[in-house]
């Protein structure tokens, strides 16, 4: 069965295959289909999206210990959530096979940072798989599952945004299941509790396997050594390689797929005919260094390739300088051409939030999803924004450094909350520190793709739960001041938010209203501009809706131009009737 | 270069979040594996989709290695919007086939007031000479549903691709396409096939 999948299609379907029983995975670009797709195999894996990446990897590393093959997936920042979990359960070693899945995204497409994994695997002592294309993905995943159970090893599957979300042929076989039957479980305190008399024969354990697994990788077949021509040679994992194959299609390669531990030995031996090696390699130079160590010596490019993505373009330029050659010139983008950057959609719910700390002149703390767009002009309602959860921390140290700014908000989201702003906001409550938490609550993880979470009523398999009150949660924390306002009432949100900034107490306030791309508004009015009665001023352009745009000049060969709405985009949220201060639009019914 | 990477055939699709290009990816894709070729698709999720610029690259051929194309390698460049076409023009070959949709979707940096709109479209456009314009709007309403134009588009690069056969269009539509959206997108193909 031949199928075209994604990396992260392909990673279920590995999973699947391979007997997993138990996966659990916190969505985030570009990792989230790989849970997605899992939850199809619903029945056969029992799989969840959890809370965060660190309460995943605890229900990953539970389910080996209880025997069971077992995934759990994130992208690249969630592994340093997760980690606390990983490095011990690095020494207690797994029970039935663990893989954890975890894409980096090079050149931050869609991320707060550029951060390369293939430290972290090295830096943990787990086994390394880099698919360089869907197919990969679908062999090493399964591979991963039998080396982590044979080895009790945790496994890393690292995927970069160009595998995970590029779709390649894969080979699935006849795609039967076949699970292995689960390891006993046994009660083992000195194997399966980290205290100190135990963790540091665990320790030994550790180094001593990650010697035994040194073997293993210079015999795998996903390390192997590929012919060429000529006296320079290269070796590359992941994406990296597909651009080598591109650029130097001659050359002699060394492909690494089990990159930790790293096949030394044998690309030793790839390197002693060669007049130069080059590694390839995405981010920072993790193989190049373990092979210097090595005492194996290694060309340093002059050619930039350690910071963003790599493509052929720029590897063409190391082509040029290997072989002494000026970098061939490469077309450049016309540079009039209006700026397109996504926006909050018309009709979102987080836009008048934002309009209203903007007019507060509240010092805002932002976090992590959609609502981070609120940053972008002409909103420009974001003053620091950091990780998942931060905007708490953040707006209470800013309050007892004593910002001159009396108003500090921090603004979250209600998948954020629950994954990690929580924390932040007891602590709030326990200091006493008189931060406004302001949590936007659209009852779904919206900008990974709308999956659900504790607020949405419903599990990722689907199922009806009850939907967890954030209001409650605050209340059960003794947070004094606790309010729910509707995103669309302007007026109703000012006097709130401005009573709670102002008042010398620890509030929170859930801005409640579903997402507009989820629960398409049912109504059939929308917003119109009269013409005769709009002024030009401006006011509901400063929304920053895509609905609203310039329209004619006011009076012929006007500078100023009239708003108009575009029907198309409008979903009659009304914030432009309220911003509007001559009473120029108005809802009519379609 | 080898043989194969030279024979591998690079279209590069482009446009408004929200436009259908994952969709049309899909579906050039689906076909050109139908056809028997090795493919590549690569596209970028995430903040992209809030009706920011969006691309997408499918690559095809005997054996595909990377999945972005050489910047300037592209030999057919499809834009569902005008503005989108010019900003990625520069990631076509020189003489490459340039599908155009005939339609302008006013960025709101541009509706605010905040940019100048952009010059002369058309005149720029019309320096290309590789340049083909798709009414896939009209042909989208003439086929049933103004929201096929992204499969209008489709139908019209079908036309340079002659080493997909009918036969593979057809499967991957079938294949990819929602059985009660199926016909008017069948029709939408075929029109723009014969645009």
């Amino acid at each position: 069965m031949k199928k075209l999948l994604s990396a992260n299609e392909a990673i279920a379907w590995g999973a699947y295959v391979a007997g997993c029983s138990v996966a659990a995975a916190y969505p985030g670009t570009p990792s989230t289909e790989v849970l997605e797709n899992i939850a199809k195999f619903k029945g056969e894996i029992n799989c969840e999206w959890a809370v965060n990446e660190k309460v995943a990897t605890e229900i990953a590393v539970g389910a080996s210990l209880a025997g069971v093959r077992t995934l759990v997936a994130m992208k690249h920042v969630g592994l340093n959530v997760a980690m606390d979990p990983l490095m011990t359960f690095t020494h207690i070693g797994a029970r039935g096979g663990f893989v954890m899945v975890v894409a980096d995204d090079p050149s931050m497409h869609s991320s707060q940072n550029e951060q390369d994994n293939r430290v972290l695997a090295r830096f943990g002592r787990c086994l390394l798989f880099e698919p360089s294309d869907s197919q990969e993905a679908f062999d090493m995943v399964r591979e991963a599952f039998a080396l982590s159970e044979k080895y009790e090893v945790p496994a890393i599957v690292r995927t970069t945004t160009r595998i995970a979300h590029t779709s390649t042929p894969v080979e699935l076989g006849d795609a039967v299941r076949t699970v292995p039957s689960a390891v006993p479980y046994v009660k083992e305190p000195s194997r399966n509790v980290s205290i100190p008399a135990f963790a540091r024969k665990m320790r030994y354990k550790t180094e001593a396997r990650t010697e035994a697994l040194k073997a293993v990788a210079e015999a795998s077949p996903f390390n192997c050594a590929e012919a060429g021509t000529g006296r320079v040679g290269f070796v590359a994992s992941g994406v990296a390689y597909q651009y080598v194959k591109e650029v130097f299609p001659e050359a002699p390669v060394f492909k690494v797929g089990l990159s930790f531990p790293m096949p030394i030995e044998a690309i030793r031996a790839f390197a002693a005919p060669l007049e130069k090696l080059c590694v390839v390699e995405e981010s920072d130079p993790v193989m190049a260094d373990a092979l210097r160590a090595a005492g194996i010596p290694v060309y340093e490019p002059k050619t930039e390739l350690r910071m963003m993505e790599l493509n052929p373009t720029r590897l063409a330029a190391l082509r040029a300088e290997l072989a002494g050659e000026a970098a061939p010139a490469v077309p450049a983008p016309a540079a009039d051409i209006p700026a397109r950057p996504p926006l909050l959609c018309a009709g979102c719910s987080h836009r008048g939030p934002f309009h209203v700390l903007a007019k507060l002149k509240a010092t805002v703390t932002g976090d992590i999803g959609c609502y981070t767009l609120g940053v972008a002009p002409p909103l420009s309602a974001m003053d620091a924004g950091l990780c998942m959860g931060a905007s708490i921390g953040m707006a209470i140290g800013m309050k007892k450094a004593k910002l001159p700014s009396k108003r500090i908000a921090a603004v979250i989201g209600d998948s954020t909350f629950f994954h990690s702003g929580m924390t932040g906001l007891l602590d709030a409550v326990y200091n006493q520190t008189p931060v406004t938490v302001i949590v936007l609550d659209n009852r779904i993880t919206a900008m990974t793709g709308h999956q659900p979470n504790p607020g949405s009523g419903r599990t990722a398999l689907g199922d009806a739960v009850p939907a967890v009150s954030i209001a409650a949660i605050a209340r059960a924390f003794g947070v004094p001041r606790v309010h729910e306002v509707d995103p669309y009432d302007l007026a109703g949100m000012e006097k709130v938010f401005a009573e709670c900034l102002d008042s010398g107490e620890t509030c929170l306030v859930v801005v409640r209203g579903p997402c507009v791309l989820n629960e398409k508004k049912g109504g059939k009015q929308i917003s119109f501009v009269d013409p005769a009665t709009c002024r030009a001023c401006g006011a509901c352009l400063r929304l920053g809706c895509p609905a609203i745009v310039r329209g004619e000049p006011k009076t012929p060969g006007s500078k100023a131009h009239i708003a108009a709405i575009d029907p198309a985009s409008c979903i009659g949220c009304t914030l432009c009737n309220q911003v509007c201060p001559f009473g120029a639009i108005s809802n009519q019914t379609l | 270069m080898s043989n194969d990477i030279q024979n591998v055939t690079n279209v590069t699709l482009v446009g408004v979040g929200g436009q259908g290009t994952i969709l049309v990816s899909d579906l050039l894709a689906l076909a050109a594996m139908a056809a028997g070729f090795d493919v590549k698709k690569s596209e970028i999720h995430g903040m992209s989709q809030r009706g920011g610029s969006v691309i997408s690259q499918v690559r095809f051929g005997a054996h595909v290695h990377s999945p972005i194309i050489p910047e300037g390698g592209t030999d057919i460049l499809v834009a569902f919007e005008r503005t989108e076409a010019l900003r990625y023009a520069h990631l076509l070959k020189p003489g490459g086939i340039f599908l155009v949709n005939h339609l302008e979707k006013t960025p709101v940096s541009v509706s605010s007031g905040a940019q100048p709109p952009l010059q002369d479209p058309d005149a720029r456009l019309a320096a290309y000479p590789g340049l083909r314009l798709v009414e896939a709007e009209a042909l989208a309403k003439q086929a049933g549903n103004p929201r096929t134009a992204n499969v209008v588009l489709l139908g019209a690069l079908s036309r340079d691709l002659p080493a997909i056969s009918a036969e593979a269009w057809q499967a991957a539509l079938h294949q990819r396409v929602p059985a009660k959206f199926l016909d008017v997108n069948l029709r939408a193909f075929t029109l723009g096939a014969s645009s």
